[in-house]
């Protein structure tokens, strides 16, 4: 057995008048489906005592909130809550909330402006109305001699997340940001095992697709005197916290660099050849412009995820597929559902490939870059077996045109919608 | 049939619609930069800057008025999903 910071029914001391009264989930295998959690996680919440009264910060999940109401009452009574704050909505901090302004009848409950509205799908808002205040950057919460402060700190994972400051003791509630899934009952960065892969596969897996917000809410972050960072789940972290956020500072910066030029991806997987010498012809359409950094790919010769680093750091991505079964090819699937992972958002996308009699692949890629919420102002282009000299000239042009988008340079085009397919 | 015209600003493609189309579906059509999610007016996904001719949409819902406010939405914001056109020239720009 492992030594451990953690007794059953028992808060943990983290700072003078803050307690850890979160619960240990060591046997979860996978978090949110997506997640796997090779040793669990924990669920952190936090009591914060003030000498007007005393605040929960987060909750747990619904079915360890039993063991949450247990550490709970070992620090404060119910009658002296009188500040609630959840940093974030999702399930594993939410999951004893409705509970908990039951018990404390007297407390308010602080979320951010962007959760507001999503209290809904946790309980009848009519119940709790009254008793809920949103809250933004500098809104504070007073406990007596100490105050709780709001840093608006939105999509660190969801829109609604913030974090909170409790500048008396230098402690940062942070929510999943700067958290991990990693469950060890020494509860401590300096005192728990080893955990440097679950920060970073966490970071990777929630965070990254976020990391223009991360920059935003790291900007908020590093000014303050950081003594603590208790996050929402994984080690707290109270021996040198800002290397973590130094980390994190590293992890959401561009990771290329010598790319001052826009550049410009084209991916392919041919089967004959014929959508491989349209990429040919759609690279070199977009040469043409000048300015643009242009490279192309055979999806076949890698992987996804360096193809996934690329595309995060690149401005516009067209892929190339044949049809086959009346679809886009499964590397080519396996490469766009990669594309979760990064922030694609705004970018520009196109489609082009050959087929031999229906050639839905092109408007299949083409839906999905949409959803992906790229931009795709260039209509794709689609060749029947071998292209033709006009289909090769068509796809120089979606080279050209999607480089001249890149650029600002596009021809202000005047369409009607009923020419539009 | 009353006709409009709808520029996306972030693609410079000026179209001709009907009137009575919403906004998503032509920006859908030509491939601007407004994204969606529930379609439905709830997830403010779709929240689009009309830079002009605002006076040229159908007036919000209440429910669309509440979503935006929910969401903090600056003035002359719409969701791109309910907005519904009805005349005139109209321009926009994701948010
Ligand atoms: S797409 Fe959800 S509000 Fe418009
Ligand atoms: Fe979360
Ligand atoms: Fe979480």
């Amino acid at each position: 057995m492992l030594p451990s910071a953690v007794r059953p029914d028992c808060a943990v001391a983290v700072a003078s008048g803050v307690h850890w009264i979160g619960a240990l989930d060591p046997d979860l295998r996978s978090f949110d489906i997506i997640l796997r959690t090779a040793n669990g996680t924990s669920y952190n919440a936090y009591a914060v005592r003030g000498s007007a009264g005393v605040a929960i910060i987060d909750t747990v999940k619904a079915s360890y909130a039993e063991s949450f109401f247990r550490r709970l009452e070992s620090v404060a009574g119910y009658d002296e809550i009188t500040t609630i704050v959840l940093n974030h909505l999702e399930p594993d901090h939410s999951g004893a909330l409705p509970e908990l302004l039951r018990r404390a009848p007297a407390a308010t409950l602080y979320v951010s402006h962007q959760a507001r509205p999503m209290l809904k799908g946790l309980f009848d808002p009519a119940e709790f109305e009254h008793r809920i205040v949103a809250v933004g950057t500098g809104d504070t919460a007073d406990l007596g001699d100490r105050q709780l402060e709001f840093i608006n700190t939105p999509y660190l994972h969801w829109p609604d997340t913030q974090c909170t400051w409790l500048a008396a003791t230098g402690t940062l509630f942070s929510g999943d940001f700067l958290g991990c899934h990693y469950c060890d009952p020494r509860l401590f960065n300096d005192a728990v095992g080893d955990f440097r892969f679950s920060f970073e596969y966490y970071y990777a897996h929630i965070m990254r697709p976020f990391r223009a917000h991360v920059r935003e809410a790291l900007d908020l972050i590093e000014p303050l005197p950081l003594r603590t960072i208790a996050p929402g789940h994984g080690p707290i972290l109270r021996d040198d916290p800002r290397d973590y956020v130094r980390r994190y500072r590293a992890l959401s910066a561009p990771s290329l660099h010598g790319a001052d030029s826009k550049t410009l991806l084209v991916f392919y997987i041919s089967a004959y050849g014929a959508t491989r010498r349209m990429a040919e012809a759609v690279a070199a359409g977009a040469e043409q412009v000048g300015d643009v950094r242009v490279s192309l790919y055979d999806i076949e010769g890698s992987e996804p995820q360096p193809f996934v680093d690329l595309i995060e750091e690149a401005d516009a991505l067209l892929f190339g597929s044949p049809t086959i079964n009346g679809d886009a090819v499964k590397p080519v699937w396996d490469l766009l559902s990669s594309l979760t992972m990064v922030d694609v958002k705004g970018k520009l996308g196109a489609a082009f490939g050959s087929y031999g009699w229906s050639g839905e692949a092109v408007p299949m890629i083409e839906d999905r870059l949409r959803r992906l919420k790229l931009r795709v102002p260039v209509a794709g282009v689609k060749a029947r077996l071998e292209p033709t000299g006009d289909e090769f000239a068509a796809c120089r042009e979606l080279g050209r045109q999607t480089a001249l988008h890149l650029l600002g340079r596009a021809e202000h085009r005047v369409v009607d919608m009923a020419s539009l397919t | 049939m009353p006709k409009a015209t709808v520029t996306f600003e972030d693609i410079g493609v000026t179209v001709t619609v009907p009137a009575g189309t919403r906004l998503i579906e032509i920006s859908e059509k030509v491939g601007a930069g407004i994204t969606y999610g529930c379609r439905e007016g709830e997830c403010c996904t779709c929240l689009t800057r009309i830079v002009s001719g605002h006076e040229h949409l159908a007036a919000p819902s209440i429910l669309e008025d509440q979503v935006l406010k929910d969401n903090l939405a600056p003035r002359h914001h719409r969701l791109a999903c309910q907005a519904q056109v009805l005349g005139g020239n109209i321009v926009v720009k994701p948010a």
